[in-house]
């Protein structure tokens, strides 16, 4: 029996007339950040409500290393969660809120101290021990919300959108610190967000829900690269979709009139390419070459500069690093360009 | 020339004072303090001076405390009223009556009412809107109509010995009024509301996340409510008894309508002594009495509400 660490398995849930989650498969595998994406409303939030045992499923099972966990009630099961809020109880200090967990497992005074301690040292809370949990900053508190779950030492922690209360600034930094913490801990992550460059830059691996149903799972690189359908592409990062046509055995771009060469499979009906495999080049006069645009909008944004080029009255994005080599810094608004990317880079799918 | 220093204090205070008062928007700020000189302090220190007056016959029924005759000025006042009330057991026992009736039904008006006020706090808003509603549509009847209709329950010929006597559990019809059982089943439909309130005020802020967040961290539901949700509805739970507990003391028209001979209540008596006997003095005093006795916990429950309300700011 080749397991995984958490299958759910067939998960429906309904609330009165809506459906939450349409027969939901996923295999979470032992020690890997896993992320649930998808816009609000998608029932990511119900399926980790499910799997720390707040809601029952209407049909479906929840196994965690094989054992059926569908029916356990939250307080017995072997996970903990982090919420969106914290939810950390306002009329105890940081290390009562800590300790809370721990006291109903009837460990020895010693044994609570020791890891409290612990985890104090591990996410840097000494001298605020004796705080309310009001009297300290965001990020504090978010880690002391991460402490009452690590200090119990679940086989699983689900965190529901980790970082979307801190500001920008700490959320970047607090990223690297939660995977480094993953990496020490080696406990196994779930994590729910509708951020998608946070499920990126977080995840071993992530799914993207719509509407109650799983649409893809993979790696962040698989979902980014090679997405199953438009709205995959469109969620995450920016994506140019183009029609594909098949005329007389040649596979076209529909809206460039441009020819893809080289192709086996020939039965597709979209293609994506991302706006960073796109280049331009500012052109003086007109050339002989057809992939040539204008330039609708300029975004400067630091490292890399976003362009919205139009040709034959549609538009796509072109993002360009601002390097000292590139020269893109030139192109002005309603420039005429000329853009080029290679067949490669070409995602060619089906929707 | 200490006169003339503390002459020169006083001006000085004065004159600060209506700095003070100028600057600070008068009317507004001392509206609420006129209503309580006029209507708390005012009616509070008569009853005190009758208080401490020898009654006699007549009207009103006490001798003056200051008189002026040809003996010159004279105070003609006493404290064996409160001597005279302390020496008696009967007041002490209608006051520890009083006492134990207010404890009973604020008990189980917190035990009846935390469980409304969680539900209703936790219903979905339009529902909560109608329970509410619910909740204080009883205060558009007077409330001595409602007690009344209690009376009209509970008696002889009552709907509720009717129902008992046609089903055939009972042959005779059971005494339910007059005892003090009637009178906290008054007090405790009465009150309730009060008691529910301030509790819903509570329980409606609770974030339920917090009850997930025991759950998960392996507090199973009694260990929750005892952690987590009682100690965070606390200043609920003060506010909703002091306001059942405190009139409660006092009360004489429940245990007027409802109570019979087998206990006598604090409230009452004061009303017999004031209406029956005439002893306006007496009355006071009792009344004086039971006022000292009953600012003490109420003081200290003041503090610890303050302490605690402060504490969670």
């Amino acid at each position: 029996m080749s397991n995984s660490f958490l299958e759910i398995i067939d998960v429906t849930k309904r609330f009165g007339d809506i459906l939450a989650l349409d027969r939901v498969n996923l295999k979470i595998e032992k020690s890997e950040i896993f992320s649930l994406l998808g816009s609000s409303g998608c029932g990511k939030s119900t399926l980790l409500r499910i799997i720390a045992g707040f809601e029952k499923p209407d049909q479906g099972k929840i196994l965690l290393e094989g054992n059926d966990i569908t029916n356990l009630p939250p307080y017995i099961r072997p996970l903990n969660i982090m919420f969106q809020n914290y939810a950390l109880f306002p009329h105890l200090n940081v290390t009562n809120n800590i300790k809370f967990g721990l006291k109903e497992e009837n460990f020895s005074k010693q044994e609570i101290n020791n890891r409290v301690n612990e985890i104090l040292n591990l996410l840097e809370l000494n001298g605020l021990e004796e705080r309310k949990v009001n009297e300290i900053s965001g990020g504090q508190q978010q880690r002391v919300a991460l402490a009452r779950c690590l200090v119990k030492k679940p086989k699983l922690l689900l965190l529901d959108e980790p970082l979307a209360a801190l500001d920008k600034q700490l959320r970047i930094q607090t990223q690297f610190e939660l995977v480094n913490l993953q990496n020490k801990l080696g406990i196994t992550f779930i994590i729910v967000t509708h951020d998608q460059e946070e499920a990126i830059s977080l995840s071993d691996r992530m799914t993207i829900m719509q509407n109650g149903e799983i649409l893809q799972v993979g790696n962040p690189v698989e979902i980014y690269e090679k997405p199953k359908n438009t709205y995959i592409a469109n969620f995450i990062g920016t994506a140019n979709i183009f029609n594909i046509l098949n005329k007389d055995n040649q596979i076209i771009i529909e809206e460039l009139n441009y020819e893809i060469k080289n192709i086996n499979n020939k039965n597709f009906n979209k293609c994506l390419i991302r706006p960073e495999k796109i280049d331009i080049k500012k052109i003086e006069n007109q050339s002989d070459n057809s992939n040539v645009g204008i330039v609708k909008e300029i975004a400067y944004l630091g490292s890399y500069t976003k362009y919205l080029i139009e040709v034959n009255g549609i538009q796509f994005y072109s993002f360009m690093q601002n390097s000292l080599v590139s020269d893109n810094l030139q192109i002005k608004w309603d420039d005429k360009v000329e853009f080029k990317f290679n067949d490669s880079s070409i995602f060619l799918f089906n929707d | 020339m200490i006169k003339l220093n503390s002459n020169l204090m006083i001006h000085q205070y004065f004159c600060l004072m209506i700095r003070y008062l100028k600057k600070q928007n008068f009317w507004f700020v001392f509206t609420p303090y006129f209503w309580l000189v006029l209507f708390f302090f005012i009616p509070l220190a008569l009853i005190f001076k009758i208080s401490i007056s020898v009654s006699e016959w007549g009207m009103p029924p006490y001798r003056d405390l200051f008189s002026l005759s040809e003996d010159g000025f004279k105070i003609d006042s006493t404290l064996s009223n409160y001597l005279f009330i302390f020496s008696d057991p009967f007041y002490i026992r209608s006051y520890l009556n009083s006492l134990s009736l207010a404890f009973t039904s604020t008990i189980l008006c917190l035990v009846i009412g935390y469980p409304i006020a969680f539900y209703v706090a936790k219903s979905q808003a339009n529902i909560r809107i109608i329970l509410l509603v619910l909740l204080i549509i009883p205060f558009w009847t007077s409330f001595l109509l409602r007690v009344y209709a209690w009376k009209v329950l509970l008696q002889g010929s009552g709907i509720i010995n009717s129902i008992l006597i046609h089903l055939g559990f009972i042959t005779e019809p059971i005494s339910m009024l007059h005892n003090h059982y009637a009178v906290i089943l008054g007090v405790v439909y009465t009150y309730l509301p009060f008691m529910i309130l301030p509790l819903y005020g509570y329980l409606v802020k609770f974030d339920l996340n917090l009850i997930d967040a025991a759950n998960d961290l392996g507090a199973k539901p009694v260990n929750t409510f005892l952690k987590v949700i009682l100690p965070l509805s606390l200043p609920g739970i003060i506010a909703g008894s002091m306001l059942v507990f405190i009139p409660v003391v006092g009360e004489f028209v429940i245990p007027e309508m409802l109570g019979g001979s087998d206990k006598l209540y604090f409230g009452k008596i004061i009303w017999d002594e004031f209406f029956v006997n005439r002893d306006w003095p007496v009355a006071s005093a009792l009344a004086m009495s039971g006022i000292v006795i009953l600012v003490f916990p109420i003081v200290i429950f003041q503090l610890m509400y303050a302490k605690y309300n402060f504490k969670n700011e």
